[in-house]
């Protein structure tokens, strides 16, 4: 008997490796240490780059290539990534406030594979160094937010308990509510002493008028505080888990800060977008007409901020109570956000809205920002930061029916902003509005001798592998390290594909899946060798050796396949990453020990009559 | 070729098995795991140098005065340092870094120093487990849909035997314990799983085609059959790893000792624990072949 595959077969599994190549490829194009130049005002030419490099070959800096790379902006490849910082600070100093000198990291790559979609991987925080955002958790807004929460409770409390009240106020670290009458204000007294027992209650008449004053306790205040820190950390942690930055570092620093670092990404401006974003929805039916204005809010349109709607000022649920968001189309093709509530928020939605059919409901869109502005105080400058919120109306609609936990939100300007707004309530929303404190470029976390070191122990391991299957299997060893090296290429390719980022974990953990890859041809090769053994004739021997092996490599591999899915689906950060490095090693491994190393030995020796197998 | 009677000396085996999880219980109840940085935040100082230092030079000056686990990088600019240790802050910890580094002359100052929380959140590390849990789960019921429940609760004891040990070895003797050893640890539960499923492939192989009843010399044969397999694939992946440990620096000391550890423990449990579980759980032939079956002549089931 002969081992022959049918043509296509090898037609595949030469597209395959051909697809494997390219987009693989682009990692051998290093990318470069760059320092970019641009500018909104002034003029940027080539006579200004030739005096940039002179300028930094003056410095003993060694320029790869300087170039314009548009209109405004040029980018100054460096051949030797230690120079990077300094070739910044010449730059800098060369040139007036007009520019914007930033590190970068620029791909090599040829447009050809550019045009094919082909990047390379990205180098992660502990090889290359990323960005470093520093942001700062607006204490005061924490406190404020929760006394405003707070008084919406009580006013609905009071309302259901049938105690009149005149007004709520909110300053610094109190609440004040004022009655018509100390017998109305005891009564409250009562209620609201049950439930926030966090508060110290004290009474005040002014005149005939009769105040309760709330004042939180300092431990009540810490705890909020902390609680807003530790709330914003997650919610940083699940967005730039959404952004799919893999590999991020994101913790606490100080009492009331947050570090975020990412690796490679050079585009600052998107993750800052979406790390600071404080946007939220809030839920509020309209005032009816003969409301007291204690009662109602006036709020402009978002898209026509001079047509405005009065609405109640107590809030049915906010963007907090998604579970889910997705964003969509609606019929006529205008961007739409898709929503589910969580239980609570669903129950909530369902009692308001079935009271009021027939009333017009609204989606508040909230955005917290905050204005930095450098004063001069006392001789010296000092950064002043104006928080400013907004809140305006996306839309108004009536109620036609109960609604559940289930609808959708129109009056988005465009599909990018309805998507952010779905990643925004997916992530949840911050407890309190942040701010960027600091902005860096980070260096690598390894020396540069721990990552040569690293790297060379993996090519080490690697060659070793190869040594063994050479030494062992002999000339059926050649065609395990054949398909070891096309399950290489093929891992790589698929890491790029997918965008991975790589630490020095995660290249130990490519010549790891190496070096369990093998395990396929090893379980053939001892099952031809028991076969030959038996004194089966040389082809029968193959045919039965990778028939009995398939079975156990099938079973061995779906089994840590499936350990490898159900990590994706539920781990988050570094353990995500490591199950997609898994999973595609078991994919790639088992068409290459399976597919590719059958196919080589058909090519090699299945069509011919051979009498004695070298293995 | 030789045959190892490999399960008559399941006894001694379960012994060592049985010391050695009750040492890792003991040590992870007892000592704890030396959580890493990751795990547990510390300090974070900035420093700023007149003139630009050699980060080498800092590690090593950090090193010598007794700092562990920290790591070094340029912030911004080549004379803007950032430090990490884990030690935990306090109002001095900014000072010493100081002193330490500027004994080598340099001239430094210090920007802030402040204390920094763990990069794994709560949340992250309760998913994990929860993830685990739901893997292992998942496991079970593949194992036990493609084979038999005995097997499925065998596989799932000697994976949990292996993560149990390579835990328990890194609470006894204190290594630090970080992400890179995490992944180390899910490494570990693939390979394990990956042996342990190659030899119950083979044990069912073997008991559909032969008639005899002793499942111990059955299981010897199957182990004997796939020992030159298994002792070929922990090789070439203990090569790799051996690579990884001696020339690899700190970074990926603890995560190749954890894979080590792993394998090794691997290796003997899908012999010793999987297998030899089998025989104590009293698997019979007609847990793999229907009773109906019986009657059919042994040729027949040849493919």
């Amino acid at each position: 008997m002969l081992n022959r595959y049918p043509l296509w077969k090898y037609l595949l599994i030469l597209i395959v490796c051909v697809v494997g190549v390219i987009y693989a490829l682009p990692n051998l194009y290093p990318q470069d240490p760059a320092v970019q130049i641009s500018t909104t005002n002034g003029s940027l030419g080539s006579q200004q780059l030739d005096r940039v490099t002179q300028a930094l070959s003056d410095d003993d800096i060694q320029v790869k290539s300087a170039a314009m790379t548009g209109n405004n902006t040029a980018l100054i490849r460096l051949t030797d990534a230690e120079q990077q910082l300094p070739a910044r600070d010449v730059v800098d100093n060369l040139l007036d406030n007009d520019y914007t000198v930033a590190l970068n990291l620029a791909d090599s790559t040829p447009s050809w594979l550019t045009s094919l979609s082909a990047t390379p991987m990205k180098l992660g925080l502990d090889l290359r160094g990323g960005v470093h955002f520093l942001l700062e958790v607006d204490m005061e807004a924490a406190v404020e937010q929760r006394l405003k929460a707070t008084a919406s409770a009580i006013r609905a409390d009071l309302r259901d308990q049938r105690i009149r009240y005149r007004s709520t106020d909110v300053d610094d670290n109190a609440l004040h509510l004022e009655f018509a009458n100390a017998e109305d204000r005891d009564a409250a007294r009562d209620q609201i002493s049950q439930t926030f027992n966090e508060f110290q209650l004290e009474n005040r008449d002014e005149g005939r008028r009769a105040f309760l004053d709330m004042t939180l306790t300092e431990q009540a205040i810490k705890d909020i505080q902390d609680y807003a820190v530790q709330q914003n950390l997650t919610t940083i942690r699940n967005r730039v888990n959404e952004l799919g930055v893999s590999e991020p570092l994101v913790q606490r620093q100080g009492p009331s800060r947050i570090v975020v670092e990412l690796p490679g990404v050079q585009d600052t401006a998107e993750a800052k977008r979406i790390v600071g974003a404080t946007a939220n929805l809030e839920f509020r039916l309209e005032a009816r007409p003969d409301a007291p204005d204690s009662e109602t809010e006036s709020f402009p349109f978002r898209n026509d901020p001079q047509r405005t709607a009065t609405l109640s000022r107590d809030v049915i649920i906010t963007g907090d109570r998604v579970s889910s968001a997705s964003q969509g189309f609606d019929q006529n093709g205008r961007p739409q956000v898709n929503i589910n509530l969580d239980g609570t928020g669903g129950s909530l939605m369902n009692q308001a809205t079935r009271t009021n059919i027939g009333r017009n409901m609204a989606v508040l869109y909230i955005d917290h920002s905050t204005e930095t502005r450098t004063v001069t105080r006392d001789g010296e400058q000092v950064e002043e930061r104006i928080p400013t919120t907004s809140r305006s109306i996306i839309s108004l609609a009536t109620v036609q029916s109960a609604l559940s936990n289930r609808f959708r939100i129109t009056g988005l300007d465009s599909p990018t902003e309805a998507s952010e707004l779905a990643l925004l309530l997916r992530s949840g929303s911050l407890a309190a509005p942040i701010y960027f404190v600091q902005e860096r470029t980070i260096g690598p976390s390894l020396g540069a001798q721990n990552i040569q070191r690293g790297i060379f122990s993996v090519i080490v391991g690697g060659l070793l592998v190869i040594a063994f299957m050479l030494i062992r299997y002999k000339a059926f060893g050649v065609i395990a390290n054949a398909a070891l090296a096309v399950n290489l290429v093929l891992l790589i390719a698929a890491m790029s594909l997918l965008g991975a980022t790589l630490t020095l974990p995660g290249i130990a953990g490519i010549v790891l899946t190496l070096g369990m890859a093998v395990d396929a041809n090893v379980l053939i090769y001892e099952r031809i060798r028991e076969e030959l053994r038996r004194k089966t004739p040389a082809q029968q021997a193959i045919h039965a050796g990778y028939g009995r092996a398939f079975t156990s490599i099938v079973d061995a591999n779906l089994t840590t396949l499936l350990v490898a899915v159900v990590l994706f689906s539920i781990g988050t950060g570094p353990i995500k990453g490591f199950a997609v490095t898994l999973s595609l090693g078991i994919l790639t491994s088992m068409f290459t020990g399976i597919v590719v190393s059958r196919a080589l030995v058909n090519l090699s020796i299945g069509g011919k009559p051979v009498k004695k197998l070298w293995i | 070729m030789r045959q190892f009677d490999f399960m008559g000396k399941r006894r001694i085996a379960f012994i060592v098995s049985i010391v050695l999880t009750i040492v890792s219980i003991g040590a992870l109840v007892l000592l704890n795991l030396n959580l890493g940085l990751d795990f547990t935040g510390g300090t974070v100082v900035e420093l700023h140098y007149a003139t630009v230092p050699s980060l080498d030079d800092i590690r090593t000056l950090l090193a010598n005065s007794g700092f562990e686990n920290f790591s070094v990088q340029t912030f911004g600019a080549t004379d803007e340092i950032l430090v990490r240790l884990q030690q935990t802050f306090s109002n001095d910890v900014g000072n010493q870094v100081v002193s330490a580094l500027s004994s080598g002359g340099a001239q430094l100052e210090l920007v802030r120093a402040e204390f920094v929380g763990a990069q794994v959140g709560d949340q992250l590390r309760d998913q994990s487990g929860l993830g685990m849990l739901v893997a292992m789960a998942g496991v079970a019921v593949y194992v036990a849909f493609r084979f038999q429940y005995k097997f499925a609760l065998c596989a799932l004891i000697s994976l949990g035997h292996d993560v149990l040990i390579v835990l328990g070895l890194f609470a006894l003797f204190q290594w630090e314990f970080d992400l890179t050893v995490l992944a180390g640890i899910m490494a570990v539960i693939g390979y394990s799983l990956n042996d342990t499923i190659i030899v119950y492939d083979r044990i069912r192989e073997n008991i559909r085609l032969s008639r005899s009843d002793d499942m111990a010399q059955i299981f010897n044969e199957a182990i004997n059959q796939t020992l030159s397999r298994t002792l070929a694939t922990s090789g070439t992946t203990l090569l790799v790893l051996f690579a990884l440990f001696f020339l690899g620096g700190d970074m990926i000391h603890n995560f190749s000792i954890s894979l080590i550890l792993g394998i090794v423990a691997g290796t003997f449990s899908s012999v010793y624990v999987a297998a030899a579980l089998l025989i104590v759980f009293k698997l019979e032939r007609q847990d793999l072949i229907p009773a109906k079956k019986e009657n059919v002549e042994g040729e027949e089931e040849l493919p």
